[in-house]
Formats: C-alpha cells, structure tokens, sequence
C-alpha cells in the first residue's frame, strides 16, 4: 500500500508536550500548571442565555460570518474598548475560537515560498499553520533581557524579500509579556517600511494587568496592514464553547471568509450566543476573574522568585515564566523530572521556541491553594536535586 | 476607601484568615500598609466582624434555622428603626433586616428544635407592640450561603496539559 500521508502533515512535528501528557494521566494528585485555559467555569448568565437559545430551537447553522448581534456588539466593544472600528458586515468574521482564525487568516495570505516571522517563544500551534499552509516560517527571538517583548531590531533581522507577514501575541503566551504602544510603534515602523502584513493575536488583551491593552490595530498605519484575532476562550472562561473572532480589511477578510465558508461553515450557534451574553452582561464577571488571576500572579511569582527560580513580573495573560537556568538542569528534563517526582506538571520552554530554552511556562489559572502546594513541591524538589 | 482597600474586602469577605503579610503580596503592597489600612477599615465599623461559614447540616449538629416575616406597624418619628433594636437583641436573631414588599422586617432565627424557634416566635415576638402579624418558615436546606455553593459539584476534569 502506498503512504497516504501528505509530506506537510508529516513535517509538522508533534506537540513536544505529549509524552508529558500520557505520563500525567497515569498519575495521581498531579497539580498540572501546564493547562493554558481559565479554571473557572462559565459566568452562569453565559451559560443560561446559551441554554434558553437551544430550548427555543436556536441549533441550527448560522449565517458564515457569525450572528448579526454578536458582530455588532463586538463592532461597538473593540471601538469602546480599543479604539479601533471594523465594519460588522465586511470587515468581521466569527471564528470556531482563534484556532480557527490564525488557520484561515495564514491560509488567505500566504502563498508557497511566503516566510511569515513568528515571534518567539509563542504559542505552539503559529509555525505548523505556516507550514501546513505551503509557507516558511521564520523565528524572530523575544528575549528575556527585554522582558520578552518583540524589538524592532531583532525583527529587521528576520525580514527577507521573501517575508510575507510577522505573527505576535501580546499579551504573551508563554511569557506573559506586554506590548505598550510605544513598544507596537517600533514594530509598526519595521512592517509598514517592508510592507508587510501583521497577523496579531490577542485572545489575552483583556488580562492585562497594568494599564489598558494596546492593540495593534489601533497603531497609526496598521490598521490597513493587520489581521485582528481575538475570542472570549481566556477572558470569559469560555474554551470549550469555541468563539474567536478575526477582523480585518475587506480585502483580506473575504478571503478568509472564503475558507471558512468552505471549512467550518460557522463557528458553533450556541457559543455565538453565549458570547453575546458575555459582551452584553459579562463585565463584571470577567473584571473579577482578572483580578483574581491577578492576585494569584503576585502570590505564584513571590513564591517562584523565593524559592529560587526567577521569574519577572508578567504583565499579562495568566502564564509565569521562570528560569531554571539556576538548578543546572534542562528545562525539558526539569519538566520531567518535576512531574515525576512531584507530580507537578509544567511545559518545558523550549517546546515554545528557542527563546523558551531553560525556561518552564506555569499557567497559574488554578486554585490560590493548589499554586501554594505546587510552590512548595517545586521548592522541595530543588532542595533534592541540588548538589 | 480605594481600589486597594476594596480588593482587601473582597480578599478579606472571601478569606478572613490571610494574614496581613499574604494579603501584601496579593494586593501589591506592602506588610505595614495592609496592617494600617485593615486598622482603619475596622476603626470605620466597615470591616464589622471575622467570622466562618458552617455548612450547619453536614456539622449534624440538629439545629433549626427559620426565616420569620413580621408585619408591623411603624412608630411616628422612629420609623421601624426603634421596634429593629429590641428585636436585634435576642441572642436568637442573626440577622434583621427591612425589606419592601408585603411585609416589612424579615429575621432569620436559630434555635435546637422546632418548638424552640415556634415558643420564641410566639412568646417573645408575636406579643411586641407594633407586630400585626408574623410568618415562620422553617429552613429546609441552604443551598449558597454568603456566596458559598454549598451544593457544588467537583469540576469537571481538566485536561493536564493543553494543547
């Protein structure tokens, strides 16, 4: 029989977590810190609205570009909240959550031969889109000296004839880094002198703890140059519904709605409804989650720092990023060994990019107690494994 | 009263055993400051009591716990607040409040048997001057008390890494 497999699906590495992943499962009391998504439920108005929609019979497809309220309530909340508008007809697609979203908008803008720049470390799903996509993804360093935000310099670096566009997500995942405007401007001067095209997701912006996220968009010159992703997964504790967003130029925009006419039809009817709660009465809600991911960030980064793994203050998202540079060990044998004598699970840094090497991503999404206990294992597991 | 304050009530309503030292690193500031800033809110009467949640049913302690609407007749120049202090005396009554709707003071009482909240509701509270009538529910179970979801299910299992 012939090998079905397609060369793409075969150049894309697996996830560099799932060993990890089947070695957890055979475990008892693991605290796993290595899952990025709230540990909250839904906010239960969410959930009612969502309920009430499916008992009127609200379970059908909807239109492609998603359901006409939700568009306009996130047409008027990116303009409240960001200062940036989008037509909710033509300039705006509902997306089955931003996976979906960075998929269609690299598929509508890339072309064999493209390189898109992806900053680094970054989400682990960017570079494999490139590349199923037919383009070459590119790695640009964010480094810890710069608080992990991505430099203009480092960015002229990586930009070739052959660049297409750079991938960013701020606030960052894994390492909670922030983008004020200053920091965009510097960037926006690289991609509008090349000509490139920004696809920038920013599914963390409304866990920004210092100060009011800065969205790329809202940069003076970007906006014509920029593919918007965001979704209510992080903010609204909404993973599992599926609800991302991806605005941008009509141009741009029709063609991403294209593939996602043809690939998904539309993102799932009852998430669309529920995020529609979420705009509407969800605030409140949401702004107490954040405050309590905040409240968890000085706890978990004060106990980190104490027990001798450093970690600067992240400023956003809901990830800390420590060395572990100190102890002598590989973050990915660090990661390990954690897990197997702790039962402690974190991601190694470097299965997010070379700019995560002798770091470990912990999300801290989970209980004030469970992060107090997961402290006090890693402390002793360096107790025991220092010379 | 600022936003710093406000997260230490939040912190504080929800956890009233973090020590200053803890509530610091939470909220960003420093151990001193956390120590004057509860002083203050507790000298002000905003911070009124330290006190736990009891999920008395599963304590089996057998006690009885009943809500009791009163209607009463207001008294010129005191309103009900003069009526709200004697009835806020009884050891019995944990909690008093004025309400708008059909009647006007609601108290939630204890006692070990039911015939004990009835006598004490009978005796004590039904012969007040002013009281015209009174309605006793007797509490079956609580479900959410002070934001408490006694009845909560575990979570639903989380993934240990994603994605």
């Amino acid at each position: 029989m012939r090998d079905f497999v397609s060369r793409r699906a075969k150049v894309i590495p697996p996830s560099g977590i799932r060993k990890f992943f089947d070695l957890a499962l055979t475990m008892e009391e693991v605290i796993s810190l290595g899952v990025g998504e709230p540990d909250f439920s839904t906010p239960w108005n969410l959930c009612e609205a969502s309920i009430y929609s499916i008992e009127q019979g609200g379970t059908s497809y909807t239109p492609n570009r998603g359901i006409q309220p939700l568009r306009d309530a996130i047409s008027r909340w990116l303009s409240g909240h960001y200062g940036i508008d989008y037509n909710p007809d033509t300039e705006m697609v509902v997306t089955t959550g931003v996976s979906e979203g960075l998929d269609i908008a690299i598929r509508a803008v890339t072309d064999p031969g493209d390189e898109l720049i992806v900053a680094e470390p970054s989400y682990v799903s960017y570079a494999p889109c490139v590349t199923l996509a037919g383009g070459t993804p590119i790695p640009v360093e964010c480094l810890e000296k710069d608080h992990f935000k991505l430099r203009a310099d480092r960015l002229m670096e990586a930009v070739s004839p052959k660049t297409k566009a750079v991938i960013i997500n701020f606030p960052n995942n894994p390492t909670g880094a922030v983008m004020r405007q200053e920091d965009l401007k510097a960037v926006a001067d690289v991609v509008i002198d090349h000509d490139l095209l920004l696809i920038s997701d920013e599914v963390y912006s409304e866990l920004t703890y210092t100060g009011t996220h800065a969205s790329a968009a809202a940069i003076e010159g970007l906006r014509e140059r920029t593919i918007l992703l965001n979704g209510f997964s992080k903010a609204y504790a909404m993973t599992g519904w599926r609800i991302g967003y991806l605005c941008a130029p009509k141009e741009i925009c029709d063609a991403a709605l294209k593939i996602h006419q043809y690939v998904m039809l539309c993102a799932p009817a009852m998430g669309q409804v529920a995020a529609l709660e979420g705009l509407r009465r969800g605030e409140e809600e949401k702004n107490k989650m954040v405050q309590e991911y905040r409240v968890r960030r000085n706890l978990f980064v004060e106990g980190l720092n104490r027990i001798g793994l450093p970690c600067h203050l992240p400023e956003g998202a809901f990830y800390a990023f420590p060395s572990v540079e100190k102890t002598g060990m590989p973050d990915l044998e660090f990661a390990e060994c954690l897990l197997k004598e702790e039962h402690v699970a974190v991601v190694p840094g470097s299965v997010l990019g070379q700019g995560g090497k002798n770091h470990i991503r912990c999300a801290y999404a989970v209980s004030r107690a469970d992060l107090a206990e997961a402290v006090k294992r890693m402390a002793h597991f360096i107790a025991s494994n220092s010379c | 009263m600022d936003e710093k304050d406000l997260l230490l009530l939040r912190l504080l309503e929800e956890n009233s055993r973090l020590s200053p030292d803890e509530l610091a690193i939470m909220a960003e500031l420093s151990g001193e400051d956390v120590r004057c800033r509860i002083a203050a809110l507790e000298e002000a009467k905003i911070i009124r009591s330290y006190t736990t949640i009891i999920d008395w049913e599963r304590a089996a302690n057998g006690g009885v716990a009943a809500i009791i609407e009163l209607k009463v007749n207001p008294e010129r120049d005191y309103g009900y607040d003069r009526i709200a202090d004697r009835l806020a005396k009884f050891r019995e009554v944990k909690s008093l409040r004025l309400v708008t709707g059909v009647y006007d003071l609601q108290l939630h009482v204890t006692g070990k048997t039911m015939q004990d909240v009835a006598r004490f509701v009978s005796e004590y509270i039904a012969p007040m001057d002013r009281i015209r009538e009174t309605a006793t529910h007797i509490i079956m179970k609580t479900y959410k008390e002070n934001g408490q979801n006694f009845c909560e299910k575990e979570p639903g299992e989380r993934l240990p890494y994603s994605p």
